[in-house]
């Protein structure tokens, strides 16, 4: 061997296996993810989508195979997990702000625990932050005072506050109206346009359509495709992917 | 009116005894309580079972019991020795903190597991969660429940007057060595009692106003 080794995929799952109780939810799963792509994971509801997304940082563990994270195996619970897990952001359907503390103080935390970033310097980020997802004026405010969509930003910024290498989305605009939806997309957009590592599960076509390098199909807890987004929208190859764009795009 | 100015010192140095007890047993249990509680949701299984335990001992045996512990068998371990005073904090102390571990607990119970997840996502350890995330909403929904169990624990202080400790609940002693009139002079312990009550009330009150703002 001569010359550098490449450099690792920023996620490599392999031959990953979930049980919840009797239920098979993911079913040896492979999946690598290079640095800088951004990957949407589409299927139907039930088909492991979501929880594929949470084993990557463990929030699931998983039964069988292994996951990496930047060439790193995922440890057991523990210091050197959360380690890990501060490496890796996550944005959730029901955005998770810490409901007692003001928005700057929720994207603050973890970089004063985590990280022990002086406080003056945290809130330096957390509004530089704030300010581009578009809520620099809404800092001061509680979590349960913003709309569902100025949440989601906010969970955002807390994300990247920790400069995160690869960004999880469960859902992002699952549980938002409608109106809401195109502000969170945008700054999920920007983001991937920075060359931000994205794993992105969603229901949202055009995001999909728009924004990403590639498209992994599950169903079943299987990924059934893996293309881009172009061949699969206008191509399917399989049957339940045809069956599934044919059941969202005819209305 | 007379057995109260006749015995004002009595009153006087009573009730600082009651007040001196209850403080000290009340952040004893407040702290001892919400460790047990951070103990009873720990993802290790011994500290589990270990506070598991303490509950159930503590809080199913009678206060009166656990004073007659710390005045007669303690003192036989030969570990520290403790006067009257301290004997009585220690034992509302232990007593009171399995209570108070319960509440917290209930408290812990009511914050969405969505919380503790993002926590985690965010690369905070378990005892980090805990200390700035869960367990400051946890409180913040068991203020009622918390204060009930303190002013318990202020009521439970007249238990010590057997265990040779001059709070109020001792008054009577010597009201009738003296053969006081019993029934107007305890109708004042009553008036007093009613009286101390009353700043935890507003404490507990301005606790939940404040709260519901930040929510």
């Amino acid at each position: 061997m001569t010359g550098p080794t490449p450099a690792p995929p920023m996620i490599r799952m392999t031959g990953v296996d979930k049980f919840f109780g009797p239920l098979h939810v993911l079913k040896g799963v492979n999946l690598e993810v290079p640095k800088g792509q951004v990957v949407v994971v589409l299927g139907p509801s039930g088909s492991g989508k979501s929880t594929l997304c949470r084993t990557i940082n463990r929030l699931e563990p998983i039964d069988q195979g292994t996951i990496e994270v930047d060439g790193q195996p995922l440890p057991a619970e523990g210091k050197e997990l959360a380690r890990l897990r501060a490496d890796v952001g996550m944005v959730f359907q029901s955005f998770n702000l810490f409901a007692h503390k003001s928005i700057v103080d929720n994207v603050m935390l973890a970089p004063l625990k985590v990280r022990k970033t002086p406080a003056a310097e945290a809130r330096r980020t957390a509004m530089e932050l704030l300010e581009r997802v578009g809520i620099a004026n809404q800092a001061e405010k509680f979590p349960a005072q913003l709309s569902g969509g100025q949440q989601q930003r906010a969970a955002i910024a807390r994300a990247l506050a920790m400069r995160p290498k690869v960004m999880l989305f469960d859902e992002p605009t699952s549980a938002l109206d409608p109106e809401m939806v195109q502000e969170v997309l945008d700054v999920m957009t920007t983001l991937a346009k920075e060359g931000m590592t994205m794993l992105v599960v969603t229901h949202e076509m055009g995001f999909a359509r728009k924004a990403a390098d590639r498209v992994i199909f599950m169903a079943d807890g299987e990924v059934v495709e893996d293309s881009t987004p172009e061949d699969f929208f206008s191509a399917p190859k399989s049957n339940r992917a045809k069956d599934f764009l044919g059941k969202i795009l005819t209305h | 009116m007379s057995v109260l100015t006749n015995y004002s010192d009595l009153f006087l140095s009573a009730f600082l005894t009651t007040i001196q007890l209850f403080l000290l047993s009340a952040v004893g249990s407040l702290v001892l309580g919400t460790v047990l509680a951070m103990l009873r949701v720990s993802p290790v299984p011994v500290l589990r079972a270990a506070a598991t335990t303490y509950v159930t001992l503590l809080r199913n045996t009678p206060l009166t019991l656990v004073f007659f512990f710390f005045a007669f068998a303690y003192p036989l371990l030969k570990i520290l020795e403790l006067d009257p005073f301290m004997g009585a904090v220690t034992a509302l102390t232990l007593y009171t903190s399995a209570f108070i571990c319960e509440v917290v607990r209930s408290g812990i119970n009511t914050v969405p597991v969505g919380q503790a997840e993002a926590s985690r996502a965010l690369g905070l350890t378990f005892g980090q969660m805990l200390a700035n995330v869960v367990l400051p909403q946890a409180m913040r929904s068991v203020v009622p429940p918390l204060v009930s169990t303190l002013i318990a624990l202020l009521k439970n202080t007249t238990v010590a007057a057997g265990f040779s400790v001059g709070e109020a609940g001792a008054i009577s002693y010597r009201l009738s060595e003296e053969g006081a009139n019993m029934l107007a002079g305890l109708s004042w312990v009553a008036v007093f009692f009613v009286v101390l009550v009353i700043p935890l009330t507003l404490v507990q009150r301005g606790l939940e106003k404040r709260w519901s703002v930040a929510r």
